[in-house]
């Protein structure tokens, strides 16, 4: 301890991402002494995230050198300490600071990598595969007559009863299985505004079902 | 019909999250599940999103691994 012209101080510890939420928020505060630091710190917090995340996902992602993998941990830790610094303010302890500054981490990477895996893929954006929905897949049981009148129901469906946006979104996301951020992307939309455009297409397709007797 | 291709086209059947409401309870609801607290009561809707967005899913199942 330091006395200071009558004030106690005690030495301020390196945050780590075992400290308190109350030392993040007391070395984070705009004017607190060793603010530098603590800011340093949160990005070697955030860093450490992000290299979680990419280690994760690493066997969908052998075609990418290591260096570039740690360029995308790296953009994501820088991108998160923004988006955290920006947010401080709303932080309402309903959790520990560090489960809430991961995921800001976690998302810039989870978004990069799913964007970076599908690089290479073509994405089909008015896919007609949902009219192949029925069809008995290749070496699968043929017998299902159930599954296979929902199928057909539901191909009926999105035929008839989603508009051709939901249609579109619906197909990419649900049937041929594109990344919701990798169509966020091409449809320069956002994650919010698509899934919500699922969900919908989702509930007609249910309400249609529902009416047609289904149990779904 | 637990068909994976059904589930994906259909989605939650109970009333879930949207993505954006689902980040911001995020780290609440991975804490109460770490500490045993009742998750799904304190944050209703959380699961059945979980279950109908993968991309969530996948940062949900990281932040549990990362923060436990």
């Amino acid at each position: 301890m330091t006395a200071v012209r009558g004030a106690t101080f005690a030495p301020r510890m390196p945050l780590t991402a075992s400290s308190s939420t109350q030392a993040w928020l007391d070395g984070l505060a705009v004017g607190a002494g060793g603010r530098d630091q603590a800011i340093e710190a949160l990005h070697a917090l955030l860093l450490r995230a992000a290299r979680f995340e990419v280690s994760r996902r690493r066997a969908g992602l052998s075609h990418v050198r290591g260096e570039r993998l740690e360029d995308v941990a790296n953009q994501a830790a820088d991108d998160a300490l923004v988006a955290v610094l920006a947010k401080l303010h709303t932080f309402r302890g309903a959790s520990r600071f560090t489960t809430w500054a991961y995921k800001f981490a976690l998302l810039e990477a989870g978004v990069r990598l799913r964007r970076r895996a599908w690089q290479e893929r073509e994405v089909v954006l008015d896919s007609d595969s949902w009219t192949r929905l029925a069809e008995p897949a290749r070496g699968g049981p043929e017998s299902h007559a159930e599954r296979a009148e929902l199928l057909h129901a539901v191909s009926d469906s999105i035929g008839a009863d989603l508009t051709p946006h939901q249609r579109q979104v619906l197909v990419s996301l649900a049937v041929d299985g594109v990344p919701i951020d990798v169509l966020v992307e091409r449809l320069g939309t956002t994650r919010g505004a698509l899934y919500k455009t699922l969900h919908d297409a989702r509930k007609k397709l249910r309400a249609a079902l529902t009416e047609r007797g289904f149990d779904v | 019909m637990s068909d994976e291709r059904i589930k994906r086209l259909l989605g939650p059947k109970a009333p879930e999250l949207l993505c954006d409401e689902c980040f911001d309870k995020l780290d609440e609801y991975v804490d109460l599940e770490l500490r045993g607290s009742a998750a799904d009561e304190a944050v209703p809707g959380m699961r059945p999103h979980l279950e109908g967005c993968p991309a969530c899913r996948e940062e949900y199942e990281s932040l549990r691994e990362l923060a436990g």
